[in-house]
């Protein structure tokens, strides 16, 4: 019944999601789903440029999206115009660059819809390998700084009088952010790996008492999405990273209808501008 | 107090001659404290006048763009800074917010939640918790990792009056108990925490520093705050010789006009702090009434309301 693709797809599609789940609160935390968005339209510059110049897609990818995040430490530290209209420029910015060249690459023939929309039914082996790989690094690390990741995410200031780095921090998860989107871009595509890492976060939060248990409900919730998201594309032939995105809103739908913890007053007016 | 700082012991933290400037304007300039173990300095100035920038500068949050900041070795610090919102996304209980920047024993939890009175709100939400209690979970988790310095930036802020008292109390408790040296934030010009040993005076520069004088003998004071207040909060009595010109400018009181004011530049009569209290340096300074400094200069028939105007 299971073909060997759709296996392929059910496991690197469970695997980006683990992966994602931690990553995806600090965005929710950090205010970053702009961000995360700057930074996953900048690969289809990375994919351009991986094609011009022949050069490893995920490296490439990579590259693009770290000096694009450090691009905007730089700006944001000269402060001269906002955060968001900064990232308004570099996100489109990238991605019409990216799109421009792509255009004028006519030796190359390329598949841009896969590029943006993602293409998990066609994961390979290697790719499955990728994403586990980059996976258990990405968690890894994550454990390993989730102290200082959580007190700078607090208050940056006391981290700071308090021992901590929360610069290095700020640079370290933006580098693994950035490998992220670089792995994810072939299962989910550019425009959709924001909400793989915002929605299953957002729904995990009025389940959790702690960051920790929001951060590994995220990854659960996650993997959910992308199984139901997999199977529902099988079934209604739909096409697959769109679908995983529409399982992962259905969730989160569920979970609004749910009784929530906190008291509904409360969480309305706090959670105003929560998720920009 | 009997533990007065002896000059003796190293200090946890010094600042000689420290400025910091942002975007070519100098925020603060020329100041110069130091912090012994068990010692509390603390900071007051009007809004803008730099205390939090001379707090942040001293445990190394901002760099200091001129003078030296000096701290012990492996100084350990425990910071209440003046803003914090935790964003309604991330859940955090007063119990996880303890061990926001250490891992501690739950025993070293407990007691420092039983010391700032809130053990019964562990388990709630910070983002429930009325300014007050957040004022207090936010001391207990700085108190929590046995800090050698405690900087509170405006601890008392969004507390109400006798909240404000029993929060000086628990902060002169820490100071007694662990010895720790303490930095403390004011948002009053007068009133200030009666166990500080020294009082700054900020505004750009250091305008006046000295002591705080005990007001439980003030019969008017204890007719309005009561007994328990005058063991608590202390006066301070502004001492200026220059005033501060709208366009930033400092006029002293020869009448010379200069672009800021430090300690040396000739325009400053110092004396030796009187009543033999081996203190620093005092910088004596007269008033003018429209000083612009922002301290209130008539003279003190304390009412309530004229006490806390300034906050």
């Amino acid at each position: 019944m299971l073909d060997d693709f759709f296996m392929r797809a059910l496991v690197a599609g469970v695997g980006l999601a683990l992966t994602a789940g931690p990553l995806g609160c600090f965005v929710v935390w950090r205010r970053m789903a702009y961000f995360g968005d700057t930074m996953a339209h900048s690969a289809l510059l990375g994919v351009a440029l991986s094609l011009l110049m022949d050069f490893n897609l995920l490296i490439s990818v990579f590259i693009v999206a770290a000096t694009v995040s450090i691009l905007l430490l730089l700006l944001q530290k000269r402060g001269t115009l906002s955060t968001d209209a900064l990232l308004g420029i570099l996100s489109h910015a990238t991605l019409a660059i990216g799109l421009v060249m792509v255009s004028f690459m006519t030796w190359v023939r390329i598949d841009l819809v896969g590029f943006l929309f993602g293409d998990i039914l066609a994961v390979s082996r290697a790719d499955v390998d990728l994403v586990w790989g980059g996976g258990i690094l990405v968690t890894f690390a994550i454990v390993w700084m989730w102290r200082p990741l959580i007190a700078s995410t607090v208050n940056p200031e006391l981290a700071e009088a308090e021992g901590m780095e929360p610069e290095k921090t700020r640079l370290a998860f933006m580098l693994l952010m950035a490998l992220v989107i670089a792995i994810a871009m072939k299962i989910v595509g550019i425009l959709l790996i924001t909400s793989l890492l915002i929605i299953p976060a957002a729904t995990a939060r009025r389940f959790s008492t702690s960051p920790e248990i929001m951060a590994v409900l995220a990854s659960v919730i996650g993997a959910l999405a992308v199984v139901g998201g997999l199977f529902g594309s099988l079934k209604f032939d739909t096409p697959s990273g769109p679908s995983i995105v529409v399982a992962a809103l259905g969730l989160f739908i569920l979970s609004l209808l749910t009784k929530p913890r906190t008291s509904g007053v409360d969480s309305a007016t706090a959670s105003q501008g929560g998720q920009a | 107090m009997l533990q007065t700082p002896t000059q003796i012991v190293q200090p946890l933290v010094s600042l000689a001659g420290v400025g910091v400037r942002r975007q070519g304007r100098w925020l603060v300039r020329g100041v110069e404290f130091s912090i012994a173990p068990g010692e509390i300095v603390t900071l007051i100035g009007p809004n803008g006048s730099g205390k939090s920038t001379t707090a942040k500068t001293a445990i190394g949050v901002l760099k200091a763009d001129e003078g030296r900041v000096e701290r012990k070795a492996g100084l350990k610090v425990g910071y209440v800074p003046q803003k914090l919102a935790v964003d309604w996304t991330m859940p955090l209980t007063v119990d996880r917010l303890m061990t926001l920047t250490s891992s501690l024993k739950g025993a070293e939890i407990d007691a420092a939640l039983e010391a700032t009175g809130i053990r019964h709100l562990a388990r709630a939400e910070v983002q429930h918790l009325s300014g007050g209690e957040f004022q207090r979970a936010l001391l207990a988790r700085a108190i929590a990792r046995k800090p050698d310095l405690l900087v509170l930036d405006e601890p008392v802020q969004g507390v109400d009056f006798s909240g404000e008292i029993a929060l000086y109390d628990l902060i002169k408790t820490i100071r007694n108990t662990t010895g720790c040296g303490i930095l403390l934030i004011s948002h009053d010009l007068h009133v200030v925490m009666a166990e500080t040993d020294t009082v700054i005076c900020l505004n750009g520069h250091v305008c006046c520093r000295g002591t705080p004088e005990t007001v439980s003998q003030s019969p008017e004071y204890l007719r309005l705050f009561g007994a328990r207040a005058g063991q608590t909060l202390a006066f301070y009595n502004h001492n200026h010789d220059h005033t501060h010109l709208p366009d930033g400018r400092v006029q002293h009181a020869d009448g010379s006009i200069t672009d800021d004011c430090r300690p040396n530049d000739g325009h400053h009569v110092e004396i030796l702090p009187t009543g033999g209290k081996a203190g620093p340096m005092r910088i004596v300074h007269t008033h003018g009434p429209n000083c612009g400094c922002g301290h209130d200069h008539t003279p003190r028939p304390l009412t309530g309301k004229g006490a806390r105007r300034d906050a």
